[in-house]
């Protein structure tokens, strides 16, 4: 273990975590606040921090002070960035000009919404977002309550055996290229390799050599929690949430399963870094694989138990399923661990299907429009540019999924409990099966 | 003999499939969403009253607290001939009559509540005291709600109370003339023809 590794992974690992822990608020927001949109309410609006009354008569001059500031900043870094595009020699770089427009941009922004941001009688609602830390709070603070003829170690143990397998399945996705530390201002050629010396991590919390198999193993655990939280209140409707979920996910666990063995095939690997780097070499994984892909997002739904495949969860029948029992923080930790599922379903998807941090034309040196071998058009970018942009295509085709995720939420009602399981058994799982078969008489074929 | 009732018929292969369902209750969904956040129209369809920035606008005749109105004088029109507390089902309206001062212009004419307390928590607001009032002497038409508490003496509204609630338009007296005797307008109201 040497310092690179000691110093890169402990930062992987932040970045993992903090990207499922700080999307969970703002799911919470999205399914109050957004869901109320498509629902024809208003969602939660209570929840604000008021501004200190001393402060009030501040607010025309922060006003006055977003506007000059950005008008300032923008106008000013126009100079600088013209300057810089006439001058050899310019006497600031043109970053900093770009900087400079960037920020009063935003300033500008700002003026333009401040009194939806920051309202005459002083609460600060930020869309409402705040009512996700009100909620947070709440939980925190709320009492620990465990049924009295329940076993208290499983009913305290359930959350967590809920929660964690959501949360480490992350570490094998990769979301970006392998990126060099040393060479982060230069221009990293596409092809060709890289100098043995040059010290390399793939932002990917860990490179296991069986991949996928891990994430498998690992959400295979999540039905334990559930199961187990469902047995160990002593609660007859818990018990039914519990068996109908542990049902639930383990037939749609098969499914899963499945319906990926035709990408295995197709890619030839189960390493997922391999995988993204097939699609950017070929096609996106939807176009090789379209019926695997509505089986997989299907048999996902299912399995992190989000409508329409919710009946564990029951809601307005049997009250909160496998979760009735719990309050306060063992409550917000279920609640987490379903949207981490959510998260960890898209992430998937997106590498599988969507091609993962890739964007059409871009590779390891900027972009480059072209078709084959022939180059009509490169812009060479710097290795940090590179990096950043995989990171950010991903995080926007994660949200982009997240977003239908949710919306078909909203949208469809609930299955029966006997409808859910045909569906997997006699539908998805031959479906699947057909898939296989499919798959591997076309690959064949080409091969030969 | 049953009735007969038809079978829903069987479901197409688009409807099996549940695709086309799926995006056309997504479409529905996207739909609602530009129309509710960007539409020129405030919020849309949505038809939440942001209540209490919002009120909703009450009828005329809505029930609310009770009031007692004034005469041009400033007393209040009640004579104490216990109507209203007679009519009310609840039993709620406690008054103690009291005969003017030998002095007083309306001595022996008419008398004054000393007592007019009205337990709110009992009253069930069905206007019957305001229907068997014969002097317009107590109305419902504040348009208020009682004030919430945690104490239930809170809820006992005494005279000078119900004296001082306006009316929903803001007025203390009613819109229904009072003449009194020695009125110069009507010179023919005396003591000994009554009003």
């Amino acid at each position: 273990m040497d310092l690179f590794l000691a110093i890169s992974t402990p930062i992987k690992v932040l970045f993992v975590i903090g990207l499922i822990l700080q999307s969970v608020p703002i799911m919470l927001w999205a399914e109050r606040r957004q869901s109320a949109k498509m629902q024809d309410r208003v969602g939660p609006t209570r929840a604000d921090i008021p501004l200190p009354p001393a402060l009030l008569p501040l607010r025309p001059l922060l006003k006055m002070g977003a506007l000059a500031v950005g008008a300032g900043a923008t106008i000013a870094g126009a100079f600088i960035v013209l300057d810089a595009f006439r001058a050899a020699e310019p006497a600031t770089p043109a970053w900093v000009g770009g900087l400079a427009m960037v920020v009063g941009l935003v300033h500008l922004g700002i003026w333009r919404i401040f009194d939806i941001l920051i309202p005459e009688n002083g609460r600060i609602t930020l869309f409402g977002l705040i009512h996700s830390l009100a909620d947070s709070i709440k939980l925190i603070w709320k009492e620990d309550f465990v049924p009295p003829n329940a076993d208290r170690l499983m009913h305290s143990a359930a959350p967590f055996i809920a929660v964690v397998p959501a949360l480490i399945t992350m570490a094998v996705v990769p979301f970006s290229d392998i990126f060099y530390p040393a060479l982060w201002d230069q221009h990293v050629p596409a092809s060709g390799m890289v100098d043995a010396a040059v010290r390399g991590t793939a932002l990917q919390v860990s490179s296991l050599n069986v991949g996928i198999l891990y994430i498998f193993g690992v959400a295979g655990t999540g039905i334990v929690g559930a199961a187990l939280a469902g047995y160990c209140s002593d609660n007859k409707f818990s018990l039914l949430g519990g068996i109908r979920a542990a049902s639930q996910m383990v037939s749609y666990e098969v499914t899963l399963g499945l319906s990926i063995v035709g990408c295995f095939m197709v890619y030839g690997t189960l390493l997922l870094e391999d995988m993204v780097r097939w699609q950017q070499a070929h096609v996106w994984g939807i176009l090789v694989q379209p019926l695997a892909f509505l089986l997989y997002f299907t048999a996902s739904t299912a399995e992190s138990k989000r409508i329409p495949f919710d009946i564990p969860e029951g809601e307005s029948e049997i009250v909160a399923g496998y979760f009735t029992e719990y309050a306060g923080m063992k409550f917000a930790m279920f609640m987490m661990g379903e949207y981490a599922e959510v998260i960890l379903s898209s992430v998937l998807i997106i590498t599988l299907f969507l091609g993962g941090y890739n964007l059409p034309f871009l590779d390891r040196g900027g972009f480059s429009f072209g078709f084959g071998d022939t180059v009509w058009y490169a812009i060479p970018l710097q290795h940090w540019a590179v990096t950043a942009i995989q990171v950010l295509t991903f995080i926007v085709k994660l949200v982009a999924l997240l977003f239908l995720q949710f919306t078909i939420r909203w949208s469809l009602p609930r299955f029966r409990y006997d409808q859910l399981m045909k569906l997997c058994w006699q539908f998805l799982l031959p479906l699947s099966l057909l898939n296989i078969f499919v798959t591997g008489i076309v690959v064949l074929l080409l091969d030969r | 003999m049953g009735k007969l009732v038809n079978k829903p018929s069987k479901m197409t292969v688009g409807e099996q499939a549940y695709v086309p369902a799926i995006v056309a209750g997504v479409g529905l969904s996207m739909r609602k969403f530009f129309k509710n956040t960007f539409s020129k129209r405030e919020n849309g369809d949505i038809a939440t009253v942001s209540y209490p920035e919002e009120k909703r606008i009450y009828p005329e005749r809505f029930r609310g607290v009770h009031r007692l109105t004034h005469r041009a004088d400033g007393s209040p029109r009640c004579v104490a001939c216990l109507c209203c507390s007679t009519a009310c089902p609840a039993q709620c309206i406690h008054i103690e009559p009291a005969e003017y001062d030998v002095s007083d212009a309306r001595y022996g004419y008419e008398r004054f509540p000393k007592v007019f307390v009205i337990d709110e928590l009992r009253c069930i607001f069905c206007g019957y005291c305001v229907e068997a009032c014969p002097c317009d002497a107590i109305r419902m038409d504040t348009g208020l709600h009682m004030v919430p508490s945690t104490d239930r003496d809170h809820f006992l509204y005494d005279k000078e109370t119900l004296m001082a609630i306006p009316g929903a338009d803001g007025t203390h007296q009613s819109a229904n003339p009072r003449h009194e005797p020695g009125d110069p307008s009507h010179p023919g109201l005396t003591r000994a023809h009554g009003h």
